[in-house]
């Protein structure tokens, strides 16, 4: 079924524990994987025993997704060893994976927008005749057997297009149950969940592991981890830190071994001073996605918008920033209101949007550094309509110099850049047009913890400045390291507004998830 | 697909739930138009349906557009689009005709053979390009289009097949008939049957459709994308060498310039017929109906007194009603979804 290549992998010369009769159900050691010169696990180990829900934590970038796509099949491992059920394996496909009972659950579910339910659990793998001929009763059959051993009620034969984020999860678990997968990996299952559909996971996950199966649990919240998880294994950097039974730990000791280093090193806050209101948002309203949001920002001010995935803060910076309509309310900066949808308008009075999705939304990936850099100020920048090179290179010395950006030259493709540089670029390119509000929507997803870190002191310069900050953040610690005041928004409503002293780890999860915790 | 959106705890009789279906899916639809055309044409001159010559072109005309049309279909569920199936046409209707002079007395299933395989060949040549150069299928099979072409043009030269150049048994395929039903339609249907059949009972046919449906999803599924698009390029190929061999059957006369923009009747038909240009939807049966509605209204229109001018773009209208059409039932629909989930609630 797979290949044994036992020259690929330096075996440690230590034999198998002897001590364990039945060998754990999976077992990473000293997993490594890089992309070019990029090291994305350095060091990648973990052991999933059966009966036994594990945790997986660590911050962004810290090879937990590379982990767990080496698991699937996705990639393949540099060196390490990989064991199932105390077997070596090497897997070149993601059905090879499968075929060895692992089951994988994304953080976004992977299913087939134009197919039935029944189709996307079974596809690959449907219960045939001895002709071949897919037998559609049993499938179904057997999907609503599935469906009521999990308690859920979902159509069997409706396309899965349009189904809650919840509902595509069950059905992914559905998928791996119908596998009779032995080891069930998620990955942030919870990132877009409400705290009644987080409580239908957790129960199904339980139940999994009653019956032996080996589940691994990747979350950012600690609540969960802690209300589900048996085992913990913190990463950090692409590197195994530790691993401990939950009951042994606590939320303190997780962070420290997450960070690895002062809060203070990485969230370097310096103390600025706070002068008036700049922006001024109030009622704003947008039916089904923002109801009556009303805040402040002022100059020299960092404002922390926390919350979890999907609660409407990217739509409202969004709508302030004029890209998306709103129904109802008023946008103010500087004093003077400002029209509605209207972007333009909105970057000539100062302000600037610094997206959620950098690749998408906030560069031109074929495009050279110089050419990103000054994108959003090419009209001040050109001579009687046209656009001269020099001009342009100059302006884009000064902020690739400024914001320290690593490449090779301004001419470089800025697809070529590393996450961290190029999210330094799209910083330049708005910071060229001399913001006096900056909104940043996510801005150290997915980059490197040194990054992080210089990308935070450039916020907290710019702070001192005087420039008004809108920082919009899924990661707590940052919010709450970075933030002069909290605001938190759940499911499209303002929930919480903290000042710094008061803005506590728990305050602010509960004001993001209030409804979970009284379900809980 | 058709979605339904009853509770699942609402018991449906199985009956109902499939004449449910029938009456959903978007095929029924179409077939409505085709009747109309055909009823109102009929009468303005009864001859269209209700004469012996009548009857046998309606059925008969489209046939060779249908083969090709079910092989695009094939290719466009998974998400791609084959631009050079005309040219293969072109050059295995010329192949038949060659084999035929130069082979002296060769059975027709030899040349049938020959023909198909040739087009399975070329359908290979452009999968393999798509699937492993990781070119879209649009660029790939566009460069084929033209490739095939040149290669029939330097072939054939300013030669052309004569009618007078095949074998008389040959030449009744593509005139004969049996029990009245032209032996090109009986053809014709038996592959739709078979490929319908294949699209909806198989393990491959349904990959097909998931391929097209999220090909990112199929990797992850662990789908064996690469393989099935090879083999829906390699049908569409060996689909276009048949209606190719039974050109030179139906008409005799093969030139260099066979089957030129058949590629664009066939993604028509398609079209017409639900299959998403974005993969994952359709039915063979919706592209056989578009093309037989797309052959149907060209000989229908002519009758209805509209002048030669409108009546491409009349074509043209029912492309893009049918995409605007398409457009607008997947809106309902997924406010339809929505609504459902708001209500869960």
């Amino acid at each position: 079924m797979f290949h044994l290549k036992e020259e690929d992998v330096p075996v440690p010369e230590e034999a198998p524990p002897t001590a364990s009769p039945a060998p754990p159900a999976l077992e990473l050691s000293r997993v490594v994987k890089s992309f070019g010169a990029v090291v994305a696990l350095r060091s990648g180990t973990i052991t999933l025993e059966e009966g036994s829900i594990h945790a997986l934590i660590g911050e962004n970038g810290a090879g937990k997704s590379t982990l767990v796509k080496i698991i699937a099949g996705l990639y393949r491992r540099d060196a390490g060893t990989f064991r199932l059920r105390g077997e070596d394996v090497d897997f070149h496909s993601t059905a090879q994976s499968k075929a060895s009972g692992i089951a994988v659950i994304y953080q976004e579910p992977t299913l087939f927008p134009d197919l039935s339910v029944t189709e996307n659990i079974f596809m690959g793998r449907q219960p045939t005749n001895r002709f071949g001929r897919i037998d559609r009763k049993a499938m179904r059959a057997e999907t609503q057997q599935i469906f009521g051993r999990l308690g859920v009620s979902i159509d069997p034969d409706r396309v899965t297009e349009g189904l809650s984020i919840a509902d595509q999860q069950i059905i992914e678990i559905a998928k791996a149950i119908s596998l009779d997968a032995r080891v069930l990996i998620m990955d942030e299952p919870t990132a877009a969940l409400s705290g009644v559909e987080v409580e239908r996971l957790f129960a199904v996950a339980r139940s999994l592991r009653d019956e032996g199966r080996a589940l691994m649990f990747i979350s950012h919240r600690f609540d969960e981890v802690f209300a589900l998880c048996d085992t913990v294994t913190v990463m950090r950097d692409g590197s195994y830190i530790a691993t401990t039974p939950i009951r042994e730990t606590s939320v303190d000791e997780l962070v420290r071994q997450m960070v690895g280093r002062d809060v203070a090193e990485l969230f370097p806050k310096l103390p600025a001073e706070i002068g008036d209101d700049v922006l001024v948002v109030e009622g704003l309203t947008r039916a089904g996605v923002f109801h009556d949001i009303s805040f402040s920002v002022r100059a020299g001010e960092i404002v922390g918008l926390a919350g979890l995935v999907g609660a409407g803060r990217s739509e409202v910076a969004r709508a302030v920033f004029g890209v998306d309509p709103y129904e109802s309310g008023s946008v103010r900066l500087g004093g003077r209101q400002l029209p509605k949808g209207n972007p333009r308008v909105a970057m000539a009075r100062g302000l600037a949007l610094v997206p959620e999705d950098r690749r998408k939304q906030g560069l031109v990936l074929d495009e050279s550094v110089a050419r990103n850099i000054t994108l959003a100020i090419r009209g001040s920048l050109a001579k009687a309509g046209l656009l001269w090179s020099g001009p342009e290179n100059e302006a884009a010395a000064i902020w690739s110099s400024r914001l320290e950006v690593k490449t090779a030259s301004l001419d470089a493709e800025t697809g070529t850049l590393s996450g961290g540089n190029q999210q330094k670029v799209v910083l330049g390119k708005w910071l060229a047009t001399d913001p006096k509000v900056l909104i940043v929507d996510e801005p150290t997803r997915g980059i490197d913890v040194g990054t992080k870190a210089e990308v935070h002191r450039l916020l907290s310069e710019l702070a001192q400045q005087g420039l008004a900050i809108l920082m919009i953040s899924s990661e707590l610690p940052e919010v709450l390291g970075m933030a002069d005041r909290v605001l938190v928004m759940r499911e499209g409503h303002l929930t919480g507004e903290f000042p710094r002293s008061e803005a506590t780890p728990e305050a602010v999860m509960f004001a993001a998830t209030a409804d979970k915790e009284a379900a809980l | 697909m058709t979605a339904t959106v009853a509770p699942p705890t609402a018991p449906v009789h199985p009956v109902s739930r499939a004449a449910g279906r029938i009456l959903k899916a978007r095929e029924t639809g179409i077939l409505i138009a085709l009747i109309a055309v055909i009823v109102v044409a009929t009468i303005r001159n009864p001859a269209f349906l209700f004469s012996s010559d009548g009857f046998r072109d309606l059925l008969l005309t489209p046939s060779l557009l249908l083969l090709v049309a079910v092989g695009q279909a094939v290719v466009i569920i998974t998400r791609n689009v084959d631009l050079s199936v005309g040219s293969i046409l072109g050059l295995t209707a010329y192949l038949t005709g060659r084999l035929f002079i130069d082979l002296q007395g060769i059975p027709p299933i030899l040349v049938f053979v020959a023909g198909v395989a040739l087009g399975a060949f070329l359908g290979l040549v452009n999968g393999a390009l798509v699937a492993f150069a990781k070119v879209p299928a649009l660029v790939i099979t566009l460069g084929t289009l033209y490739i095939y072409r040149g290669i029939n043009v330097a072939w054939a030269g300013g030669d052309r097949i004569n009618a007078s150049d095949l074998p008389a048994d040959f030449r009744g395929l593509g005139t004969g008939q049996i029990l009245g039903i032209p032996i090109l339609t009986i053809i014709a249907a038996i592959v739709l049957v078979a490929a319908a059949w294949y699209l909806r009972n198989l393990r491959s046919g349904r990959e097909l459709y998931a391929i097209g449906s999220d090909p990112a999803a199929a990797h992850l599924y662990g789908l064996r994308v690469t393989s099935r698009v090879l083999g829906a390029f390699l049908v569409s190929g060996a689909l276009s060498g048949l209606a190719g061999v039974l050109y030179a059957a139906r008409y005799g006369t093969v030139s260099s310039a066979a089957g030129t923009g058949w590629e664009l009747q066939a993604i028509g038909a398609a079209v017409i017929g639900g299959v998403a240009i974005s993969g994952g939807v359709g039915t063979v049966w919706g592209a056989a109906i578009g093309a037989y509605l797309l052959l149907t209204i060209n000989r229908a229109l002519p009758i209805l007194g509209i002048e030669d001018f409108w009546q491409r773009a009349v074509v043209g209208v029912l492309i893009i009603g049918a995409i605007v059409l398409d457009r607008l039932l997947a809106l309902r629909q997924s406010r339809k979804l929505l609504e459902a989930r708001e209500d869960d609630r």
